[in-house]
């Protein structure tokens, strides 16, 4: 009886220090989860591209050379929080994934937030715009790469507000990014001197403007503010054209625009609109290069958005910061924190930091959509107009509201 | 009250192509017997041979409203030869079911290729600019959708319900082996019927194509709206279809205007409504 239990003992020792062993050779094990609308109206900004992106961050990350093994997966949210909140629970729990990148929709993404934090997990978002995570609803988890409504407000509308467009008026897709974008545009257009009149609310991925768009030239605003993205973007700029609202005297102010919207608009129906944006691949020598690897590998052959530069720019800086840990990934709170202690630099966006609330601060620019004439052949469609300095383009850590900062 | 008669024309705008779609379908349930739940994706395809034709073909707007519908005709006339007329007789569900795999089939393929936010398409410059008529700046292209799809429509309405051969394919749908015994080749004349709703669809989206983006999904959108449409005027009926079409547009464009939000939710409000109290539609008949 005795010799058996001490058999049994030792059996269970042994499985115990076998079952240690297993965990520390899993150490540099990583699985990477890129969330995003794959076929809707925020596909060609996100989608497959930042799962090349996502691809490309880690076979240039060089790590897999020094004995880490990195796994990626991608998922399609289809635009609505609670199957992105259940793909990231997923994920999460059954395939282990530790951390998830991009996240388009800030609806989804502030879904997705609040389970990463419940699991300990980790967001690297760059698809989202809404500045609500970095504020009310930042997290330890979560880290907010390439833009927000922040700063497309201070960018785009300061900037319109300050050119003589001192009378607004929104449309305004009614979800969360829309509310986001005009609450904080309306604050910039107010701080510049400026009014709004008024606004419409449309539902997301609305193909027929017209309506609202007759309500816009109803109400004589000299601005009129798209708080949309994406195919809702696209086609009301298309259809403003249509309803002479540019030549009646009315600016449209494109408040989020990517260079794969201005490529299906055309230059005819683009040209001088302006926008904010944080990347375009013909910067420099390092943006242009990492752009063709890009396009020759995307199925479509589109150049990046700035979210697919988000995605590669947020994964590097994730790998250098996983190196600098030694391995143990798994604690996603812990990872976030170093990240966060360390400085980014990488091609794309250059040097930067990111801020105890989760932001990451870096350049953003002021661009205007070239003339037909003037673009030298397909995706030359960028005049820079202004660069916005890091400490500009986001909120202030004074003002912003996240409860993280009130330690 | 001017904003109010814009709305209204910006409704009957948009009740074109509600018309337009749900007549070609009404015409192939009314016919075939088949739900199409394809019809959005030949909508589709409508538009984008327009795209096609113009940047491959040289060939304008004007060519693309006579040989999209054509081509993405045949292209109907071939599902149906080789996938459809195995359906015959049997319930409902089997046609919803293949034909909604073929949308996904056609908008994954297109999707895979042009991606999702679209391709540009002018408008022709004859139909270019627009005039003021004092309550709303309207645009030349968009009048000339509206009164295109009516004629297109009563042309459409006047070929099944006035002539002989219309006569020839009402009988054939309620008995198909006495039409035969008179010597009318009724498969064919069905692979026609459904050539000609899946025609009118791909007319509908060439026409759609300088107004909104060319995109894989721009059907997918618009294809359930359409098929509460022809619920409300009650499946099968042609006439019912084409009125509901415009007086939805119309409903639609008011409640942009008085309560946003719910615009696109208003047309299924509508078919609760009317299936509460009409099972059969406004202008359907109890079988």
């Amino acid at each position: 009886m005795k010799t058996r239990f001490i058999a049994s003992l030792l059996l269970t020792t042994a499985l115990t220090v076998a079952a240690a062993g297993h965990a520390s050779a899993d150490d540099k094990v990583v699985k990477i989860g890129s969330l995003s609308d794959q076929s809707g109206l925020y596909a060609d900004l996100g989608g497959p591209g930042s799962t090349l992106a996502a691809q490309m961050a880690i076979e240039d990350s060089g790590l897999t050379g020094k004995g880490w093994k990195i796994d990626l997966i991608s998922g399609d949210h289809q635009n609505k929080p609670d199957v992105g909140a259940n793909l990231a629970r997923q994920w999460i729990d059954v395939d282990k994934v530790d951390a998830i990148v991009d996240v388009p929709n800030s609806g989804v993404a502030l879904a997705v937030n609040n389970v990463v934090k419940e699991k300990n997990s980790i967001m690297l978002n760059s698809g989202a715009g809404t500045s609500d995570l970095t504020n009310a609803q930042c997290t330890p988890n979560t880290i907010h790469w390439t833009y927000d409504t922040y700063t497309l407000a201070h960018g785009t509308g300061s900037a319109l507000a300050k050119a003589g467009g001192d009378t607004w008026f929104f449309l305004t897709a009614d979800y969360a990014f829309g509310a986001a974008i005009e609450r904080d545009t309306t604050a910039a257009v107010e701080a510049a001197g400026g009014k709004v009149l008024g606004g419409v609310k449309h539902p997301l991925n609305t193909s027929d403007f017209s309506s609202f768009l007759l309500q816009a030239q109803a109400s004589k605003a000299k601005v009129i503010g798209l708080a949309n993205a994406g195919g809702d973007s696209t086609n009301a700029i298309k259809q403003a054209a249509e309803f002479g609202i540019s030549s009646g005297g009315q600016k449209l102010a494109a408040l989020l625009l990517f260079i794969t919207d201005v490529h299906s608009l055309g230059l005819n129906t683009a040209q001088g609109l302006s926008f904010t944006e944080t990347f375009y691949w013909d910067t420099n020598d390092q943006t242009r290069a990492f752009s063709k690897r890009f396009q020759e590998r995307m199925k479509n052959h589109s150049m990046p958005t700035m979210v697919h530069a988000g995605v590669y720019a947020s994964l590097l800086h994730y790998f250098k910061t996983l190196e600098a840990l030694g391995g143990n990934p798994h604690d996603g709170a812990k990872v976030v924190a170093k990240m966060k202690e360390l400085p980014t630099d990488d091609p794309l966006f250059g040097k930067g930091s990111i801020e105890p609330n989760g932001r990451t601060i870096h350049p953003a620019y002021l661009f205007e959509v070239k003339k037909p004439a003037e673009s030298k052949g397909p995706w030359d469609y960028y005049k820079l107009v202004a660069t916005i300095p890091a400490n500009e383009a986001f909120t202030p850590l004074d003002k912003s509201t996240c409860p993280l900062l009130k330690k | 009250m001017q904003a109010l008669y814009a709305q209204l024309l910006v409704g009957l705008i948009n009740g074109s192509f509600y018309a337009l779609l749900s007549l070609g379908l009404a015409v192939i349930f009314g016919m075939l017997n088949i739900i199409n739940f394809a019809h959005g994706a030949l909508y589709m395809m409508g538009a984008f041979c327009a795209y096609f034709l113009l940047n491959l073909g040289g060939l304008g707007y004007w060519w693309a409203l006579i040989i999209a519908p054509i081509i993405v005709g045949i292209f109907g006339m071939i599902l149906e030869r080789t996938l459809l007329k195995w359906l015959t007789g049997l319930d409902h569900l089997y046609g919803l079911l293949l034909t909604f795999g073929i949308a996904l089939i056609v908008q994954g393929i297109f999707q895979n290729y042009f991606g999702s936010s679209g391709l540009p398409y002018a408008i022709p410059d004859e139909l270019k600019g627009g005039t003021n008529l004092g309550f709303m700046f309207l645009p030349i292209y968009r009048g000339w959708v509206v009164i295109f799809s009516l004629v297109v429509c009563i042309a459409t309405w006047f070929l099944i319900e006035k002539t002989r051969l219309g006569a020839y394919l009402r009988a054939a749908t309620e008995n198909p082996t006495l039409v035969r015994a008179f010597g009318i080749n009724v498969p064919r004349m069905i692979t026609l019927t459904y050539g000609l709703g899946v025609g009118l669809a791909a007319l509908a989206g060439v026409l759609s194509a300088p107004i909104n983006q060319v995109r894989p999904l721009m059907g997918a959108d618009l294809i359930i709206v359409v098929f509460a449409v022809v619920v409300i005027g009650g499946m099968g009926s042609i006439m019912g279809s084409i009125l509901t079409g415009f007086a939805l547009g119309v409903i639609e464009g008011l409640t942009k205007y008085f309560y946003p939000e719910a615009s696109n939710t208003v047309v299924f409000v509508l078919m609760v409504l009317v299936l509460l109290v009409k099972p059969t539609g406004l202008t359907g008949r109890a079988t």
